[in-house]
């Protein structure tokens, strides 16, 4: 079934209220954490105080002797079990020829420790209390080394080097389009914005903080690993093939209810395979849940990109020419996808919604003493955004264009679109998104709101961004081609049951998005079943077939596609087997609300007779068709996905204080189909208020000279409240995807990538007044005060 | 030392040592493990319950401390039949929630404010709802789903 006759079904567009709620609402989810297996013990970490030392000597003697210690493990105890460091899941070749640096990434310190919070040594007892307490009596001598924490320290000559095997904390040099061609645009353009901007970096923060459970039966020789992630077959399979040497049939791992990801579950973690591998040496069942001040130390962190930017144009503000250089901070290890997102993530989203006809990106990564750095709601396409729109306002205004015509003039309006950047978007209409976000703004009536604001004393500024990403990663073989060391597909199981109800087993993890709600209705519109007839089980290794996970904004346009995929033969036997019963052949079948007609008569059958009849084969053609009504199938996607919007927002500054407001803030997204509009919404405000924490408020801080992590509890680092953001306007434009069998593009990360510079650039907007032309996020109001004061002097 | 409190409409005795918190003996004693715990600094809200009618942040109190009093958990709130509580049922009607991690103690604030506020107003849950951190929701649904509850709470 293609995407038009898709969107045309029942449930399609309808926001069914969640499955997933009456759990969640009544105490009844299932987290890791509330899960407690027979006989199990309970887990501490022991971790670097330190931003980079040499660990000299471990005694774990006093700690092995404490109450109720059931087991102290080391490094050494790794290395002597053969354990493996974790992998890096993408490898990115230099502009040398040359690959990666990619130094070891030990489970348990291996001699060094490289960042503050780094696993030297785990401590199981049979309670928290005992194994805090017996933490404590672990002996660890250090011999503190200088720290590096930013890209500046980590590149500057005889910097401390944190590996061997980048002995100038260099982990690659990357870069993607005509480097010639866009120098010599840029040497003749008729103007030429320059910019330079640093992308903070971010604590994720997911509500439930990092938990596992590993478990081990000498019986049937099986690992059991609960654990909340957001892809529970990546973690095996990395965890199996490449750090463990185990076979994938005798792991099982179980993401339950996992309360949030936003990319920092993605990952395989050193805690989940010391609890696989110490469940089976100690013979215990283990539990580990990080506390909030350990998620700041280890969770993988987002963003932290320094850049520099040249945008070339003509006289008439068309874009001639873009030039990006980019330092990107990895933190000390290589986290499992940490290094796409700085290259493959990012670069090639820097044409933007525009056809600008040359650009050219580099990129150089480097090793720091701090948590590694990896994919964080959007993963390069926010860092992308964030640049492009802001030289963008900043070429406007230089110009002496509005930011919004400087956008028209520059929008791609033909599609499918070839990118200079590697990226082929297949459809879009930016103008339509343009237009109705200006409507939805009321920008018709800002300057009767400035004037007003400008009564008061208050400046009032609007900023727009035009944001586009690419989503529903990815076809394999491109992927592969770019470096990834795995598939990108999707898998999906569709059981029908002998009356007619259904499960549905989808690779594709929910924690937070709805998919046991939506894709539910995708189901029901296809049998044409009730959405409580279908329930979707997700999550475990056990159960569902294969999975790639969630990230990306790719389960619908991927996880769902590989259910319409199996649906499509669902649909296929079935009218073989309706055929039969109603004595006709199964070209002549119709399927459609549910029934299955014979074309042309008055002849039909129910789908739930049929399923029946699929499992009770009495009157059957079993010479030719197997018995059962079940199917499975795989997606591999033919491109990306390309969601895109334009984000406008408004705010008011105080200037004698820097107080800024966020006053009104609208939101255009091309999603494509929309499947659950509620859903989607959710997915939009969630994102534009991750969004607008990093633009005003969130910023995760090393001290530069210990590489102590300054911002590390919720009372220092500032996370978004109810109070701080106002209700947003939301509007929707469909130009349906191409390329898969739903239409759909994609929505989780969006808000995130679209909102970060439409609030830098109404802030520079309002202040422009006052001579401010640069501000780095966060705009807080401690710093938007700062850049008021040094304007004045 | 044993703690006795009525939990849920249940009298219950908790044996537990000293420095055992409220969140810990309803988690780990009496499995009610609806309650959350998303931080270590009583920020984040996840834990709240009611004792003795009133939201409180249940990382921050001690067992002892409770000795007696009557406490409410997300467990406790729903109709005997399974037939939720009209706060509850704003939330979902209303997607007042998404990964349901910090659900349990948005909900259970949101009762308390609404208790002793029949019309709250939009400013009023924003402010209110300041102790409750929510990642996934962007607040907005949240909001709206405390109205509607706060309505239908005063029928």
């Amino acid at each position: 079934m293609g995407a038009i006759e898709f969107d045309k079904l029942p449930h399609i567009g309808e926001s069914v209220r969640r499955k997933e709620d009456y759990r969640f609402l009544t105490g009844a989810g299932n987290y890791t954490d509330d899960i407690n297996l027979a006989n199990q013990a309970t887990c501490v970490f022991v971790r670097s105080p330190h931003a980079h030392a040499l660990v000299k000597n471990i005694d774990v003697s006093k700690a092995k002797a404490a109450p109720g210690v059931v087991g102290v493990l080391t490094g050494a105890d790794v290395a002597a079990d053969n354990i493996n460091g974790l992998p890096c899941g993408w490898l990115i070749t230099s502009i040398d020829g040359q690959p990666m640096k990619e130094p070891p990434h030990p489970i348990l310190a291996q001699g060094r420790v490289r960042h503050v919070g780094d696993q030297v040594c785990m401590v199981v007892a049979e309670t928290l209390e005992q194994a805090k307490n017996a933490a404590e009596l672990v002996e660890v001598e250090y011999e503190p080394l200088p720290a590096v924490v930013n890209v500046s320290q980590a590149s500057a000559n005889g910097a401390s080097a944190l590996h061997d095997a980048a002995p100038d904390n260099h982990c690659y040099k990357w870069a993607i389009g005509d480097k010639a061609a866009v120098d010599a645009v840029i040497k003749t353009a008729a103007h030429v914005t320059k910019l330079d901007l640093y992308n903070n970096r971010l604590v994720p923060n997911a509500m439930e903080p990092r938990a596992a459970i590993g478990s081990y039966s000498r019986a049937t020789e099986e690992y059991t690993l609960y654990v909340s992630n957001q892809n529970p077959h990546v973690e095996r399979l990395l965890m199996t093939a490449f750090v463990m040497g185990l076979p994938e049939h005798k792991v099982r791992v179980i993401a339950p209810d996992v309360g949030g990801g936003f990319g920092s579950k993605i990952y395989l973690y050193a805690e989940d395979v010391c609890l696989t591998w110490a469940a089976k040496k100690l013979n215990r069942s283990i539990g580990w849940t990080a506390e909030r001040s350990e998620s700041f130390l280890t969770d993988a962190h987002g963003r932290d990109h320094q850049s520099h930017a040249e945008l070339a144009l003509d006289k008439d503000g068309k874009f001639l020419a873009l030039k990006v250089h980019t330092d990107a901070n990895l933190g000390a290890y290589l986290s499992t996808f940490a290094t796409a997102v700085p290259t493959i993530l990012y670069a090639t989203l820097l044409a933007g919604q525009y056809s600008t006809p040359q650009v050219y990106v580099e990129v150089d990564a480097w090793f720091t003493n701090t948590a590694p750095v990896d994919a964080y709601r959007g993963a390069g396409r926010p860092e992308a955004t964030y640049l492009l729109e802001r030289i963008v306002s900043r070429a406007a205004w230089e110009l002496g264009l509005g930011q919004d015509e400087i956008r028209r003039r520059n929008f791609i309006t033909t599609f499918p679109y070839q990118t200079p950047v590697a990226l082929q978007y297949d459809v879009g209409d930016y103008h339509a998104c343009m237009d109705s976000a200006q409507k939805l703004a009321d920008v018709a009536g800002f300057a009767a709101r400035r004037a007003e604001s400008e009564g008061k004393g208050l400046k009032r500024g609007i900023g727009y961004s035009s944001y586009i990403e690419a989503c529903g990663i990815a076809p394999s073989n491109i992927a592969g081609a770019l470096g990834a060391r795995a598939g990108l597909f999707e898998c999906g199981e569709i059981r029908v049951h002998p009356t007619g109800s259904v499960t549905v087993f989808t690779g594709s993890h929910s924690h937070g998005q709805g998919h046991e709600t939506t894709f539910a209705q995708v189901v029901a519109a296809r049998l044409g079943i009730a959405v409580d007839q279908v329930d979707v089980v997700h999550g475990d290794t056990g159960r569902v077939p294969f999975g790639m996970g969630t990230y990306g904004s790719r389960s619908i346009s991927v996880g769902g596609a590989a259910i319409m995929k199996a649906l499509d033969k669902i649909e296929n036997k079935a009218k073989k087997i309706a055929a039969h019963l109603l004595e006709s052949s199964d070209t002549d079948i119709d399927f459609a609300n549910g029934e299955f007609t014979v074309r042309g008569t008055d002849k039909k059958i129910a789908f739930g007779a049929v399923a029946l009849t699929a499992y009770v084969p009495h009157n059957y053609p079993l010479d030719k068709l197997e018995p059962g009504l079940n199917e499975t199938a795989f997606y591999d996607p033919t491109n990306f996905t390309f969601p895109a919007g334009t984000y406008i927002c408004e705010v008011e500054i105080n200037p004698e204080t820097g107080e800024t407001r966020v006053d009104r803030f609208s939101a255009v997204d091309d999603f494509g189909t929309i499947i659950n509009p509620m859903i989607v919404e959710g997915q939009v405000h969630g994102g534009i208020v991750q969004g607008l924490g990093q633009a005003m408020i969130e910023d995760c801080v090393y001290d530069t000279e210990t590489g102590q992590l300054l911002t590390g509890s919720f009372m220092d680092y500032a996370m978004p409240r109810a109070s701080d953001f106002p209700t947003f306007k939301l509007g929707t434009v469909c130009t349906p995807c191409t390329h898969n069998p739903l239409g759909t593009k994609g929505c989780g990360e969006a808000g995130a990538i679209g909102s970060p510079p439409a609030l830098i650039n109404a802030v520079l907007d309002a202040l422009s007044s006052l001579g401010v032309k640069d501000l780095d996020m966060p705009a807080s109001s401690h710093r938007v005060w700062q850049a008021i004061q040094k304007a004045k002097a | 030392m044993p703690v006795q409190l009525q939990v849920n409409g249940r009298s219950v005795t908790v044996d537990a040592a000293d420095n055992t918190l409220l969140v810990q003996a309803l988690r780990e004693h009496l499995k009610l493990t609806g309650t959350h715990v998303g931080c270590d600094t009583a920020q984040c809200g996840a834990c709240t319950v009611h004792v003795n009618g009133n939201a409180v942040k249940s990382c921050n109190v001690l067992l002892a401390q409770v000795a007696g009093a009557t406490i409410t958990t997300i467990e406790g709130i729903a109709a005997p039949d399974g037939t939720m509580h009209p706060m509850q049922a704003a939330f979902k009607e209303c997607h007042g929630l998404q990964c349901g991690f910090c659900t349990p103690g948005m909900v259970m604030n949101a009762i308390d404010l609404c208790k002793h506020n029949p019309k709250v107003t939009e400013q009023e849950i924003r402010q209110q709802l300041e102790g409750n951190i929510c990642r996934c929701t962007g607040y907005q649904n949240i909001v709206l789903s405390v109205k509607q509850g706060a309505a239908a709470m005063s029928v």
